[in-house]
């Protein structure tokens, strides 16, 4: 078995590698934050406090995974499930390096597109099967919003579709070897994408699904056990996915100078995004459900929308 | 009667002319007049006619009283030194408050225990609704016309009537608790809303409205605090608070404990307050035990009431911003907390409830260098409130989710006993250490900040100022700290000075029974209330010359503010009621007593 794209092996590594990054990154944030904040954060449990994530997760297996009496019980142990499916389903598309992927897709973009919308599900079956009132509030609010934002992510890299002519990942990489990392032309494309990334998600300052001030934990309210852990690491994996593709789509995938192997500016890259993330967690406060909604459509789409329009116009003239 | 100095020496003059006023109108509804010691007047009255009076007061006076600051009762049952006061076995006492005159009226009706009811003033005042649920759990009293007339602090199960003074004050005085399986699920049924007893619908014409049982156990209700949610959607449509998880009886405890023991209790009313909690209590006891403290008594309890004022404050803006989302501040503003708690530490020994008050002064005199650390915090503290400037306050996200919610104006803030940050975020300049000056802040130089829109954003720029206008106090403390002794030389004084105890018999005896029994305060009534972290915080204390008090009456501020809840965030959605009790900064503790 070799390591190519597409084999067995290949598929192994990266999967782990992922949940594993994914896993991580609970204690990534934690340390993150605490920097942030003046205060030291987990260092207690192995160097550095590395070992965090193993005493997390041992505590989250092996607690109680209960389901309340009250909840439809095929849709309450299937949201989970459906979030971790449809995140790492995404994982395949993306090209982290030349020889190193699950498959070469030629919808790559719709593909994650797609995914991204199934995702949603999840989060609406966790809270109307929960039967919780606070679990349907955040149902709703996380229905309204993964759908409103995934319209303004699908049309903020259609800039990147319409420059590279493909809907391809790997070749959209490609193609920016030649033309430069599509940040430069697609400035505004790379703010929205970032913004609906976020609201995707739902990551404070956007995590109004899950508010904890507001609905305690939002649509995972009744949630335990690994079924919590799975929205948990899930949230995560999403994180990973987003600052993926931010890399994949307009900074220029694994290019970078020679001295360092493709993979490790994949990851330098993506890091730095997933960084940012935590930064912007720290920092800002939650919008109001409905600013929100109206930021994102009073203001995100006519912006997105025409960034589209300049985008085709500039082709059409310059070919 | 001792000469009214501190809390009420202004008003005195004024307040006689609305008591004129009220002889000259309804003479013939006086029944009888006392003379209290902190000069309030103080007029009995036969219960048909407490709307006139009431009314003639609110509307007709010059000067007019908007507040109704509280309402409760005494049980008369035990009391021997009544000189003068009509026949009682329960009074209600009304406690009225003039802004526009700055002074204080109080009304009491005498009630027999065979025929407990009086007229409800809910139509004068909305904020009577609380108060008198209060006084009817407490003491059974029935009150004629309110609206819901049901157990407000006590569980709703609760059998008799607390205050009363037939009823057990300690658990080792009750049969031991057990709580069985039907026991259970009987508690548990009672603490179901029911919104029929609301008076609201389940459905409107084109929806059914959902009922969202906020509390006692959510992130953002600072303690344990519920309320019942009406909404549409997620519009609020009403909301019905429901206060008593923390109720801890002080009350009924200072009944029982020494005038002196009861000083740690009153650090727990406002927890974030500390020794500001011990202020109004032990000027209280000071003023009928006439004692005069020192200067360098008052200088000291200025500076580390100023210094818990920032400490408070530091707390309820983290939380503020911590509530609309912003994760950090909380944590920044801790850490300059804790500087602060080090310093009190080193001056008092404790951090958040030092206790460290005394009747007729403090407990210790100011360590040596105490001024290096003060100069510490003043040093610190500045620069670090302009950063949270930048942080919180000019945040957009902030603003957009704060300004334009909650607002209520002057009126209405008078009309429902709102003090504090939150009535002079609706323009009215009104400052208890200003407009009533006690232990010294008028010679203090500083300002009182006000606001003009009366909503959440405001409420917290107004706290946020108050921080700077505290840390210009504590320099004058320090700068202009007058020597002398940290203790009254008064025989009242507790514990008393030692130093001439192995000279004399006469004060050793003096200090062995103050230690021992406690001091004996002679028989009087005062009222005595200081600017609280939250608000207008007041003690009412029943002296019936012993060494407890007869009843101990503490007004606190988070409970008027917690009533209006409903009032000021009716239409606005979910998200903004965090914001909107997220600005008023409440404790539990401080609520429920």
């Amino acid at each position: 078995m070799t390591f190519e794209v597409g084999s067995g092996l290949s598929i192994g590594v990266i999967l782990a590698t992922v949940i594993l990054v994914a896993a991580m990154l609970i204690w990534v944030e934690r340390r993150l934050l605490s920097f942030w904040q003046e205060r030291l954060g987990p260092n207690r449990v192995g160097p550095f406090g590395l070992l965090q994530v193993v005493a997390d997760m041992i505590k989250i297996f092996t607690k109680e995974d209960w389901v309340p009496p009250f909840a439809d019980k095929f849709s309450f142990v299937l949201a989970p499930a459906i979030i971790m499916t449809v995140i790492l389903m995404s994982f395949s598309v993306v090209p982290f390096a030349p020889g190193v992927g699950v498959v070469d897709s030629n919808i790559g973009v719709l593909f994650v597109l797609a995914m991204a919308s199934l995702g949603a599900y999840s989060v609406m079956l966790a809270g109307l099967s929960s039967d919780n009132k606070y679990a349907l509030l955040g149902a709703l609010r996380a229905a309204a919003q993964m759908i409103s934002y995934e319209v303004f992510m699908g049309i903020s890299i259609l800039g990147v579709v319409a420059l590279s002519g493909t809907f391809n990942l790997r070749e959209i990489v490609l193609a920016q070897e030649e033309n430069g990392w599509y940040v430069i032309p697609q400035f505004i494309g790379f703010v929205i994408f970032l913004i609906a990334g976020v609201a995707e998600s739902h990551r404070l300052p956007f995590d109004i699904p899950e508010a904890e001030q507001e609905i305690c934990a939002g649509y995972h309210t009744e949630y335990s056990g690994m079924k919590f852990g799975m929205f948990f690491v899930g949230e995560y994996l999403g994180l990973v996915l987003i600052a993926s593709l931010i890399t994949v789509l307009f900074f220029g995938g694994w290019l970078g100078p020679a001295f360092l192997p493709p993979i490790v500016w994949f990851s330098l890259k993506a890091f730095a995004f997933i960084a940012f993330f935590i930064l912007l967690r720290a920092a800002i406060p939650r919008p109001r459900y409905d600013q929100l909604m109206s930021y994102g459509w009073l203001f995100l789409l006519p912006v997105s929308l025409l960034n589209l329009l300049i985008t085709g116009a500039i082709i059409l003239s310059t070919s | 009667m001792i000469s009214n100095t501190g809390n009420n020496s202004r008003s005195t003059g004024q307040v006689s002319a609305a008591l004129v006023q009220l002889r000259q109108m309804h003479g013939n509804l006086i029944v009888t007049e006392q003379v209290t010691c902190d000069g309030m007047p103080t007029v009995w009255i036969e219960r048909q006619s407490i709307d006139i009076v009431l009314r003639a007061l609110r509307d007709e006076t010059t000067p007019r009283f908007e507040m109704l600051f509280d309402l409760t009762a005494i049980d008369e049952r035990l009391r021997s030194n009544r000189d003068g006061q009509p026949d009682s076995e329960f009074t209600v006492v009304y406690h009225l408050m003039s802004f526009s005159g700055n002074c204080d009226f109080r009304i009491k009706v005498a009630l027999q225990d065979s025929d407990l009811s009086i007229p409800s003033i809910v139509r004068l005042w909305p904020n009577a609704n609380w108060y008198e649920r209060e006084a009817w759990d407490m003491f059974g009293i029935q009150f004629d016309g309110h609206p819901n007339l049901c157990r407000i602090v006590l569980p709703p199960t609760w059998k008799g009537h607390a205050l009363r003074k037939e009823h057990p004050a300690r658990a080792t005085e009750m049969e031991p608790f057990t709580l069985d399986d039907d026991q259970l699920d009987y508690e548990q049924e009672a603490l179901k809303f029911k919104p029929e007893d609301w008076g609201m619908k389940r459905e409107s014409e084109n929806s059914e409205f959902m009922f969202l049982n906020l509390g006692p156990n959510h992130p953002s209700v600072h303690g344990a605090f519920r309320i019942a949610l009406q909404l549409d959607g997620e519009i609020l449509v009403d909301a019905v608070p429901d206060i008593g998880y923390h109720h801890r009886g002080a009350e009924k405890m200072g009944e029982r404990q020494s005038w002196h023991t009861y000083i740690p209790y009153t650090d727990r009313i406002d927890y974030l307050g500390g020794v500001l909690n011990n202020l109004p209590y032990v000027m209280a006891v000071e003023k009928m035990a006439g004692i005069e403290v020192p200067e360098r008594v008052k200088v000291i309890r200025v500076m580390l009431c100023e210094m818990f004022r920032i400490c408070s404050h530091l707390l309820f803006y983290g939380t503020f911003a911590q509530d609309v989302g912003q994760l950090s501040p909380i944590f920044y503003m801790f850490v300059e907390r804790e500087r602060i708690f080090n310093i009190i530490e080193s001056i008092c020994g404790a951090r958040m409830h030092p206790g460290w008050f005394r009747i007729g002064g403090v407990a210790q005199d100011l360590p040596n260098g105490w001024e290096k650390r003060i100069q510490e915090l003043l040093d610190f503290m500045p620069a670090r409130l302009d950063e949270y400037d930048s942080m919180v306050m000019n945040n957009g996200i902030l603003k957009r989710r704060t300004q334009g919610v909650g607002v209520y104006d002057t009126k209405e803030a008078l009309n429902w006993g709102v003090t504090g940050a939150g009535l002079r975020a609706t323009g009215l300049e009104w400052d208890f250490r200003k407009q009533r000056p006690y232990s010294g802040y008028e010679n203090f130089d500083f300002d009182v900040p006000i606001a003009v829109n009366g909503d959440s954003y405001d409420r917290c720029a107004i706290r946020v100022e108050e921080m700077r206008q505290s840390l210009r106090i504590i320099k004058q403390c320090m700068d202009n700290m007058p020597s002398g002794h940290y203790k009254s030389d008064h025989p009242l004084t507790t514990p008393p000075r030692k130093e001439n105890t192995m000279q004399d018999i006469e004060t050793l005896i003096n200090h062995f029974l103050s230690v021992s029994w406690g001091p004996v305060i002679p028989p009087n009534e005062v009222t005595m209330a200081v600017e609280a972290t939250k608000g207008i915080n007041s003690y009412y204390l029943v002296s019936d010359g012993s060494t407890t008090s007869y009843r101990t009456r503490i007004r606190t501020p988070s409970f008027a503010h917690l009533q209006m809840i409903p009032e000021i965030s009716r239409g606005f959605m979910v998200a903004d009621l965090i914001a909107i009790i997220a600005s008023i900064d409440f404790v539990m503790a401080d609520v429920d007593r």
